[in-house]
């Protein structure tokens, strides 16, 4: 099979309850073999799109192709899904939970390669509601991976994950890239899209604003470092500076933020204007920044917003 | 079409999660003797208000006048051994054949002297050469006649709540979302609920049978085959009911409103503590609508009377009729998620 050929591809795809646009006519494609995601703050529609990709909600508007079938037959076969929130049976133990839901399927993966794979080994007597929350996420995506799939679906599989879970989470999925399998990933955590995707589409209020390789849509959108100061450091008394400056300066979070092309220059222009250099950060654009440069928001408001609102 | 091995997988998990949630087991085996403790202790005498007489022969065969008095209610039988058993256990005061010129009567019921007294007082009738036959044994007790309806009590709560309150409470944690992803179809997975509760009703309800037949020595004529021929239909019948409720609700407070709906009424009227009878014509037509009902009559007559599978034909074909009706409605309206 063609590696670059799409294993998905959306057209125009649109979702809405309620009298809400979640989803406005989003169209992608996704190759093969690569780790794909989705990134965007809550409500931003990721987890409405990702599920009428599975099957489990049916567009609006628009058509998804699996491997270019429309009716996407062998998805039902082909794809693992994690899903955001899903308890599974109360009473049973890990290696129960792994038995039922092999048994759906003709051909599930070697049960000790499944185990080690998701590092389940010393809780599988354990009893699956009595799991902390990264042993559970373990768990959620061997469910996911029970019938090797050439496609895996994990919706914010970290969310509310320790550093340490997160870290080991992270080293599980790019094991499971490493098999060849197809990820589709979403994620809100900035941090996590740069470390784990290929490819990404960043969504905001149920469009797709910005699509690339993190360092591709880094390097297109910011040719310069980021200096960043307190920003009480900014008192009245520089309106020159400010001028100077003009549209490189921006405020956010209690920062100053200078789009610079050169530090040399920016720390001189500061200095010049004796500006204190206390607290004083230099460093490479973000997703964040990117978030924050495409939407006027950074994602700490947005969510903010969207929490007040909408729903994922 | 439907995978025998999916439905045997959930079936398996199913029936694990009940026996190891320990709460619910004990509350199950619990509380049918303690009801049935408390009845056979309190209602130990039983006075029933009206003579019965039963009668040999077709409805229009001639009762003496005297028997034709509006306190005494007066029941056909062409069954012979149908009748005495009745009267062996003082459900009938007297059972008399106006074609043989003979009665019967039970030496140890009270009531039955009555009637005979009032029988063989007119000087002028023939009855004074009627020929006098015994059926001694001991009267049927309100809990006798009260167990068949405190086991059906149980099924129905074990049948509604643990099956519609399990799938809502599956479709709002999740689960439901997560089986759909897989290749494991609606049928199926209904399936695998209903058998899994159907063998553990039959379970526990055969150990709280025996429990309570060791408590209080309750009457049984029955065959035991047709006893659990007609707990499996009335089981049916009633969880078949329980997966329309829990078709699409994704609420457990909703859940629970729904269940308390159906199961109150028929806790009321559906003939497990009192029976009907004497209940208006309407009362009557709202209470066949319940599985229940059926499903105790059935039983009742089956430990009470003896009655064979052919007497009681007619509530599991009606039980039957309902479970195919419910899992028809269940399986078009059942929706993996919520809306």
């Amino acid at each position: 099979m063609n590696a670059r050929a799409p294993i998905l591809t959306l057209r125009n795809l649109s979702k809405s309850y309620d009298g809400f646009e979640a989803v406005k006519g989003i169209s992608l494609e996704i190759p093969t073999g690569i780790c794909f995601g989705l990134l965007g703050p809550n409500g931003a529609g990721k987890t409405t799109t990702i599920e009428m990709i599975e099957g489990v909600s049916t567009p609006t508007a628009g058509d998804i192709l699996y491997k270019g079938d429309p009716q996407r037959r062998q998805l039902a076969d082909q794809a693992g899904i994690q899903f955001q929130s899903t308890a599974l049976m109360d009473y049973l133990k890990v290696n129960e939970v792994l038995d039922l839901f092999a048994s759906f399927y003709p051909a599930p993966m070697p049960r000790q390669q499944l185990v080690d794979l998701c590092q389940l080994q010393d809780i599988l007597d354990r009893s699956a509601s009595k799991l902390s929350g990264g042993q559970r996420q373990r768990l959620l995506l061997a469910v996911a991976l029970v019938n090797d799939p050439e496609l895996v679906f994990l919706d914010e599989p970290t969310t509310g994950l320790d550093p340490h879970s997160r870290r080991q989470f992270w080293h599980l999925v790019e094991t499971i890239r490493a098999r060849g399998k197809t990820v589709l990933l979403t994620t809100h955590y900035m941090e996590e899209a740069e470390r784990l995707c290929d490819d990404l589409a960043i969504m905001n209020q149920g469009k797709i604003i910005a699509r690339g390789s993190p360092q591709a849509l880094l390097d297109e959108h910011f040719e310069h470092v980021l200096v960043c100061l307190p920003q009480t450091h900014f008192t009245d008394n520089c309106e020159a500076l400010r001028r100077e400056l003009a549209d490189t300066l921006s405020f956010s979070g209690g920062q100053a933020m200078i789009t610079s092309s050169s530090v040399d220059r920016t720390l001189q222009q500061l200095i010049e204007s004796n500006i204190s250099l206390d607290g004083l950060q230099v460093r490479n654009p973000t997703l964040d920044d990117l978030f924050l440069k495409l939407t006027g928001l950074s994602l700490e408001a947005q969510e903010s917003l969207a929490s007040e609102g909408s729903t994922g | 079409m439907i995978s025998l091995r999916n439905i045997r997988a959930l079936f398996i998990a199913r029936n694990k999660e009940y026996y190891r949630d320990k709460g619910s087991l004990f509350w199950s085996f619990l509380v049918p003797p303690l009801i049935v403790a408390v009845i056979g202790f309190a209602f130990s005498r039983q006075d029933p208000a009206i003579f019965s007489v039963g009668v040999l022969g077709a409805p229009q065969a001639e009762a003496p006048p005297v028997l034709q008095q509006d306190y005494i209610r007066t029941i056909y039988y062409d069954d012979l051994n149908r009748a005495t058993t009745q009267l062996r256990y003082q459900q009938l005061d007297l059972l008399y054949d106006p074609q043989a010129g003979k009665y019967w009567i039970n030496p140890r019921s009270v009531n039955g002297k009555a009637v005979e007294k009032l029988l063989r007082v007119p000087a002028d009738s023939p009855q004074m050469s009627m020929e006098r036959a015994e059926v001694p044994g001991r009267a049927i007790r309100y809990v006798d006649w009260v167990i068949p309806g405190v086991l059906g009590m149980n099924m129905m709560f074990s049948a509604l709540f643990g099956v519609g309150y399990v799938i809502v409470r599956y479709r709002k944690n999740g689960v439901l979302k997560r089986l759909q992803a897989t290749p494991v179809k609606p049928a199926e997975f209904l399936l695998a609920q209903a058998l899994s509760r159907l063998c553990i009703l039959l379970i526990v309800s055969t150990i709280v049978f025996i429990v309570c037949k060791l408590m209080v020595n309750f009457l049984m004529l029955g065959s035991y085959s047709t006893l659990y021929i007609i707990a499996i239909c009335g089981n049916l019948a009633l969880i078949a009911l329980a997966l329309i409720i829990a078709a699409r609700t994704a609420s457990e407070e909703a859940a629970n409103g729904i269940l308390n709906f159906f199961s109150f009424p028929m806790l009321l009227l559906s003939g497990v503590w009192f029976s009907l009878d004497q209940a208006p014509e309407w009362l009557q037509g709202v209470a066949a609508v319940f599985p229940l009902t059926h499903m105790v009559s059935a039983a009742r007559s089956v430990m009470l009377e003896g009655a064979t599978l052919a007497d009681v034909a007619p509530q599991l074909g009606i039980l039957l009729a309902m479970t195919i009706v419910f899992l028809i409605i269940a399986a078009t309206l059942f929706r993996w998620r919520e809306d």
